[in-house]
């Protein structure tokens, strides 16, 4: 299969690109803002572990936006020099921390949905998003073994962890949803069978995160409610934040090699 | 180094005629260079100095997360970025090998964390210093990870064996440390007017610490005679000084930095560089608890563990219950 067919709308799958990234930046970075604070040494080796997986995956997703943009613009500088709205990541993967139980559910209601959409994506009818695809997709797999692994044991773990568990999930539910929204670039993507039909995941999500909940004997919320706008750039007060700290010495010293 | 002033209990090193029997038969081993292994028999010196020595070492490790994790959030690149945070990683697996390793003589992990917290156990004093610009991360790989492998390389020999192992995989790893912070030193010596004034800055500061880490002259001290019989010490602290300073200097000038040391010149008598010593009583200071940082690396190590106390006990109900299920 051809790298990139001429039928596909460029800008989409450059926007397509941009949201795999973005997700996996910001999360990653989030992950790296526990290093050397985490409950246990053995927490703070996997939680550098995730977030080097996501910054490898962040390079490679926004060197492939670079390179469908064809405008020169490098993952580098897709990183740091787009302000807050040309950000495309999910709200979910933007939540503060919070305590490492909300760390922790964050990060297993994401790898949950990235599997899926990972192993969809394999099968894309781009080859540079497949290949990409199956290198994160081995990685995730493991981030979605430890964190769902996690989510059980502290959910059935003493009153305060299950307490703070199912703290944790109800704050962070209402992010859920936005993984599953449609709108016009991934209508194009599954057009083109690029990508996955977002809503297409949600049954399988859904089976996991029942299951692992259930072993956990947390209770999934029932709210419907979703808050969403990351994927076209309308984010939470977060973000800037986030940027301010990552951007800062790009911003600083334009133009300067590092 | 990582381990600083450890004591010894040691009144004076023995000869071989005033040692019992056995007391003169482990020194014997120890002088041919055999291994001592866990379960074998040891003196209690030697045990309890190798579990200070051991555990300082591993407390250094994972403090010294703190003041490079400091930037992981700023790198200036996802190159960068990713670097960091595997090095970062790297020192909390060193902690890891090294608490296994004292475990290994008695004592817990959880034992000896409880002491780094409620301070009766120090850490190396350089993680009291903080990194305030990006080529202070430059600094620290080149500088403190170059003082550390001057420190550790040699400890490879050491005759515990649970500890020269660990400091053989711990010496794969602090090459590529080293050569990380010498490579950004060179992209920041080699930049912009500014980036040269960081780099130049964090090696006005980090100089005098990186040598305040072997600690003060101990050529006359009796707990570095003890250690050196023993070999849990292989070299005087001056020793590794000096060929720190003699390593690190051409490396400064490749860079085109200065070291902030009027008197440092080339000895031809000696073949080595005359140098300044670093302020001991600031070394004492930051080792009382008044360095520049000592409240927050303490601090933040304290925080996280308490933080952390539902985490861990979570698990631990979890294992008891799952356990209990399996048996029902
Ligand atoms: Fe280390
Ligand atoms: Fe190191």
């Amino acid at each position: 299969m051809g790298a990139l067919e001429a039928s596909v709308d460029r800008a989409s799958l450059f926007e397509f690109a941009l949201r795999m990234g973005d997700n996996t930046l910001i999360l990653g970075h989030r992950v790296s803002e526990w290093c050397g604070h985490s409950p246990v040494l053995e927490e703070d080796i996997a939680l550098a572990n995730t977030a080097l997986d996501l910054i490898g995956q962040t390079q490679m997703w926004l060197g492939l936006g670079g390179e469908i943009e064809g405008k020169g613009r490098t993952a580098d500088s897709l990183a740091y020099l787009r302000d807050a709205a040309a950000f495309r990541n999910l709200l979910l993967v933007e939540r503060p921390n919070g305590d490492f139980g909300q760390t922790l559910m964050r990060q297993f209601l994401f790898d949950a949905w990235h599997l899926d959409m990972l192993k969809a994506l394999e099968r894309s009818a781009d080859s540079r998003v497949a290949e990409i695809a199956a290198k994160a997709g081995r990685e995730v797999a493991y981030h979605l073994e430890r964190s769902s692994d996690l989510v059980i044991r502290l959910g059935d773990g003493t009153d305060e962890s299950h307490r703070r568990m199912q703290a944790a999930l109800d704050d962070l539910w209402p992010y859920t949803g936005e993984m599953f929204l449609a709108d016009a670039v991934d209508a194009a993507m599954a057009e083109a069978g690029i990508a996955p039909d977002p809503a297409s995941l949600k049954p399988h999500w859904q089976a996991v995160i029942g299951e692992v909940m259930g072993e956990a004997t947390l209770t999934v919320p029932d709210s419907g409610y979703s808050h969403k706008g990351g994927k076209r750039g309308v984010h939470t007060e977060h973000l800037g934040y986030i940027l301010a700290d990552l951007q800062f010495l790009q911003r600083a010293y334009p133009g300067a090699k590092w | 180094m990582y381990a600083q002033m450890v004591k010894t209990d040691a009144k004076g090193v023995k000869t071989l005629e005033e040692m019992s029997p056995e007391e003169r038969a482990f020194q014997e081993r120890v002088d041919r260079g055999e291994k001592i292994e866990p379960k074998e028999w040891m003196p209690e010196g030697y045990r309890k100095t190798l579990v200070r020595q051991i555990g300082q070492h591993a407390h250094s490790e994972i403090v010294g997360q703190l003041p490079e994790g400091n930037w992981i959030t700023r790198a200036p690149t996802l190159e960068r970025k990713a670097i960091l945070l595997a090095k970062v990683q790297d020192e909390a697996g060193h902690g890891l090998y090294l608490y296994c390793a004292a475990e290994t003589l008695g004592v817990s992990r959880d034992e000896l964390m409880e002491k780094l917290h409620n301070g009766s156990m120090k850490y190396s004093s350089i993680f009291n210093y903080p990194t305030l610009n990006w080529a202070d991360i430059g600094a620290v790989g080149w500088l403190v990870d170059g003082a550390a492998i001057m420190n550790q390389v040699p400890l490879q020999r050491t005759s515990f064996g649970p500890y020269s192992r660990a400091m053989i995989r711990i010496c794969k790893e602090e090459s590529f440390h080293q050569r990380q912070g010498y490579d950004i030193m060179m992209k920041m010596a080699k930049g912009t007017p500014e980036q040269r004034a960081m780099a130049q800055d964090a090696l006005n500061r980090f100089w005098y610490p990186s040598l305040m880490m072997f600690g003060p002259s101990d050529k006359d001290s009796v707990h570095s005679a003890q250690s050196i019989a023993w070999k849990i010490k292989i070299n005087t602290n001056d020793e590794l000084r000096q060929k720190f300073v003699d390593q690190t200097v051409p490396q400064a000038e490749y860079l085109g930095l200065t070291i902030p040391d009027d008197n440092l010149r080339w000895n031809e008598e000696k073949g080595g560089y005359d140098f300044s010593e670093p302020d001991w009583s600031e070394f004492f200071e930051v080792i009382a608890g008044n360095g520049p940082c000592n409240k927050e690396r303490l601090g933040a190590r304290v925080k996280a563990w308490e933080d952390g106390a539902w985490f861990r006990e979570g698990l631990m109900a979890h294992a008891e219950k799952h356990g209990k299920r399996q048996a029902a």
